[in-house]
């Protein structure tokens, strides 16, 4: 009879192992701990006084824009919402990549997640930071953005419009801003026990034995924890998909053309879950590289995310065809306009750059000798970050700039104050990363010994 | 047995001698144990005895709260309080509620999560017995602990040690209370 029976190496091409080079628990704990309680790399003190003058340099311009009025940026007729709103919807896209990873991936016992998700979920909270900073400066005082929440106050005496979209929209970002938290540190409460007791110093001792709250990983604990943690991941699901849902109800609800669609809903979300994968590995790809991290964060790892901005980028890819294909369709003349606008108006270059970066580079991703090389996918994952401000900018800008009466038709251009406040909250964005890159654990040391310890014990039985 | 122990550790290198040793244990008779990992050992609640966790009836209750409270909430403000019409829509329904109800739900149900989840678990707490045993960094590194507590009506501190010696402990300690 044929020999029927798989080589190991051939099962590793169809099934690689999610934990490279056989670590042992310690070993594990020793990598990640040892990240954050060696000396201070001298590049890390380079690249965080690069990033921290941008995110100065954000300051400057809200405080410049503060004192000058909201003219400061470039919003004017017919083109109200631009930069800023541009830069919110890409902000919040970016962070649905971690609720992504970290609770639809759970749900779907997708293990692999386990290297990438604290990482990403960090990636979340520090997006919707800068995220919310732009709607926060847009309403022009800043300093009475309790408005926007219902809260009995005698300096307004009037209650906010829950018929309206947006304020549908600040309940769902400052609940996803909530819960995103509250996840983040809940996973990772047993790992900051470990660091607790590995500590050496007065400092860290302190610092973590309060952040840990006297976890001691018990069954008893592990049992209540097991349950919260899938019952958040249970919640932040329906979250995430309804967040950018409300973020594209601004839109959708409107009359403008080329906003009031039925599928902004769901193609907002695939391309959220798109630009924040490709953000998600733009960082990922060089915290492997400088931190050394290639046995837990793998070739796999970075495959199969790969794998899933191939589909979502193909969804998005084809949410712009049926766009056109409904505005033809429908018969109204505004519609139609709107889209033949979009790709042959003055803001043709945009619409191309954004259809070249999210339709055409996502499809190399088919071809496996693609998706596994590291340059290649850094690459098209700067594409795809580019592109998906695109999209927004597209839909946003293109679609007020000439609406219904072509009198009150213009152009909107950035000043100088609108592009440096983007530059700046990426400023910030990475400032924040490379904090928590430093000073936090950067991977879920316990969930990555649960897939170890999976993964011995199924190669014990396979030996057998 | 007297009350200035807190029980017998005895330490593991590996969660699956952890697994067999509680089993065996409980067999045995031992009813008051507990066991340390560092991360959530499969299938170690059955070897324990220990009940699954509630926690989901309290997030539930919670979660409907929100749910009331936000549909109250743009009931009362949109039609009692304030009534103001806008865009001849009317004053309260259903349709223009739900992203804010989902919201709330979803909002009180994970504070309900993590409160109830951290509540039940007696946490934050900041001293424990089980962390004066000698070498309980490792509970949080790479070793499996599995404690009889003193109050077990059958436990004898020579007679567990040996069980748990045989069992394939790497280390016992009799931890102070």
């Amino acid at each position: 009879m044929a020999d029927l029976a798989l080589g190991q190496n051939v099962l590793n091409e169809v099934n690689p192992q999610l934990v490279l080079g056989h670590p042992t628990y310690h070993s594990i704990t020793e990598q990640v701990a040892g990240i954050m309680e060696g000396k201070t790399p001298r590049r890390w003190f380079l690249a965080i006084s690069f990033t921290s003058s941008i995110t100065l340099m954000l300051g400057a311009m809200l405080t410049y824009l503060l004192v000058t009025g909201i003219g400061a940026w470039g919003n004017n007729r017919p083109v109200y919402w631009a930069w800023d709103i541009t830069n919110f919807v890409f902000w919040i896209g970016i962070g649905h990549a971690g609720t992504l990873i970290s609770a639809i991936l759970f749900l779907f016992r997708q293990k692999w997640r386990t290297s990438i998700n604290r990482s990403a979920e960090a990636m979340t909270l520090f997006a919707v930071a800068c995220a919310g900073i732009f709607p926060l400066f847009h309403t022009g005082r800043p300093w009475r953005a309790y408005w926007l929440f219902p809260l009995p106050n005698l300096d307004l005496n009037l209650w906010q419009n829950f018929r309206s979209p947006l304020i549908w929209d600040v309940f769902a970002v400052s609940t996803y801003a909530t819960v995103s938290a509250m996840f983040w540190f809940v996973g990772m409460v047993p790992d900051l026990a470990t660091l607790r007791d590995r500590a050496k110093n007065k400092i860290r001792q302190v610092t973590f034995g309060v952040l840990s709250l006297g976890w001691r990983g018990s069954a008893r604990h592990w049992r209540h924890y097991e349950m919260a943690y899938l019952i958040l991941a249970g919640l932040s699901t329906p979250l995430v998909l309804s967040v950018h849902t409300i973020v594209s109800f601004d839109f959708a609800t409107s009359v403008i053309p080329g906003w009031h669609t039925t599928i902004f809903p769901p193609y907002f979300v695939a391309g959220a879950i798109f630009s924040g994968f490709a953000m998600v590995m733009t960082l990922l790809i060089i915290a492997r590289w400088t931190l050394h991290l290639e046995n837990l964060i793998t070739r796999k790892h970075l495959e199969n995310m790969n794998k899933i901005m191939l589909a979502t980028g193909s969804i998005v890819g084809y949410a712009y065809a049926t766009e056109f294909f409904i505005a033809w369709y429908s018969g109204n003349p505004y519609e139609r306009f709107t889209f033949l606008n979009r790709a042959l108006g003055p803001y043709a270059w945009a619409y191309w750059t954004m259809i070249t970066c999210n339709v055409v580079t996502p499809q190399l991703f088919w071809f496996k000798k693609l998706r596994t090389s590291i340059p290649v996918m850094f690459t098209l994952t700067i594409f795809i970050n580019i592109g998906m401000w695109f999209e927004r900018f597209v839909i946003i800008a293109t679609s007020l700039h000439r609406d219904f009466l072509p009198s009150s038709w213009g152009y909107f251009r950035p000043t100088i104050v609108d592009i440096l406040t983007l530059t700046g909250t990426f400023g910030l964005f990475l400032t924040l990363f490379l904090l928590f890159a430093r000073f936090l654990p950067m991977i879920a040391m316990a969930e990555v010994k649960a897939v170890v310890s999976n993964q011995n014990h199924h190669a014990a039985e396979g030996a057998q | 047995m007297s009350a200035e122990f807190h029980g017998l550790v005895a330490e593991f290198a590996d969660d699956h001698d952890l697994l067999i040793a509680a089993r065996e244990a409980r067999r045995f008779g031992y009813t008051k144990m507990e066991a340390y990992s560092p991360f959530p050992v499969h299938g170690i609640d059955d070897a324990l005895g220990v009940p699954p966790s509630r926690l989901g009836w309290f997030v539930l209750a919670i979660g409907l709260t929100g749910t009331l409270a936000a549909i109250l909430l743009q009931w009362w403000v949109g039609a009692i309080n304030y009534p103001l019409i806008i865009g001849g829509k009317p004053l309260f329904s259903m349709e223009f509620a739900i992203p804010v109800t989902f919201e709330l739900t979803v909002l009180f149900a994970s504070f309900a999560a993590v409160v109830g989840m951290f509540a039940l678990n007696g946490l934050p707490r900041f001293y424990h017995p089980v962390f004066n045993y000698s070498s309980y960094a490792g509970a949080t590194d790479n070793r499996f602990l599995l404690v009889i507590e003193a109050g077990d009506p059958v436990f004898e501190p020579a007679e567990g040690e040996e069980l748990m010696k045989t069992l394939g402990a790497v280390k016992t300690e009799l931890v102070e209370a």
